[in-house]
């Protein structure tokens, strides 16, 4: 049980802060910052949005939450089963940005989701 | 990157550094992690307590640094490859790391384990030969 609560965090905590982040970094490119590089300057703006810091709140939840699993799951586990972002990715990309995902995306994501049920088949 | 344009050698063998990378330093943090034992969520302290353990190995150290050296590699090649060709690409790191955990760290692979990493290997590179494409 705590396998799964802790995998799910590290999946919805480590693409929320993907998300969070790349949307920071986007808006970034609307504000105006003076001086330095272009990189340089697209962090700075970056890092002045409240989304930016929350992306890194998360990220870092993830990243201990990964470590944590770690102490108890085997690694071979662990990392096939957070294949599972690419599941949260498309239906999060359907239910909060009404993209359309066309039928490949969506054939790749139920290999996917049988990927990990195998994996968590060897698990038990 | 057009189809005509192939990635060069260089780029390949980034690539296979960054793969190399991610395996490696996940497979580091994992290792540092078994030394320190199982962190149960009794307390907020033995929380705290485990962590602190776990930062005062130098194998979660080099596994932040080697994962920070892909993060650098990953921006690298995000410069001169599609992230389309980069996903499915990438995801022979799955079966990397299992490889690896059987290898280095002694675990059991089972025939199951094995099959869902190449489901999941085939999946990835679907998602990631989507091409992509904005409602706007």
């Amino acid at each position: 049980m705590r396998t799964v609560v802790c995998l799910s965090i590290v999946i919805l905590a480590g693409t929320g802060g993907d998300l969070l982040s790349a949307h920071a970094m986007k808006q970034s490119a609307r504000l105006e910052v003076t001086g330095g590089s272009a990189v340089a300057m697209l962090l700075q703006g970056g890092f002045r949005l409240s989304a930016m810091w929350a992306g890194l709140v998360l990220q870092a939840l993830a990243f201990f939450t990964l470590l944590a699993l770690l102490s108890w799951a085997d690694v071979s586990f662990v990392v096939p089963a957070t294949a599972l972002n690419y599941v949260v990715g498309a239906a999060g990309s359907v239910l909060f940005f009404r993209e359309q995902v066309d039928r490949t995306r969506w054939a790749g994501v139920l290999l996917v989701c049988l990927g990990v049920a195998f994996i968590f088949a060897s698990e038990r | 990157m057009n189809d005509s344009k192939k990635p060069s050698l260089g780029t390949f063998l980034l690539l296979a550094v960054a793969v190399a990378l991610d395996a490696g330093g996940t497979l580091l943090l994992s290792g540092g992690m078994k030394h320190v034992g199982s962190i149960e969520a009794a307390t907020s302290p033995a929380v705290v307590r485990a962590f602190g353990r776990a930062f005062a190995r130098v194998e979660i150290w080099l596994g932040i640094a080697t994962l920070i050296m892909w993060f650098i590699c990953s921006l690298v090649l995000f410069s001169r490859i599609d992230f389309s060709y980069f996903q499915p690409a990438s995801a022979i790191g799955y079966a990397l790391v299992a490889l690896l955990g059987y290898a280095v760290l002694g675990e059991t692979v089972t025939a199951a384990r094995w099959i869902g990493i190449v489901c999941i290997c085939a999946g990835v590179t679907l998602i990631g030969r989507t091409p992509p494409r904005t409602t706007a």
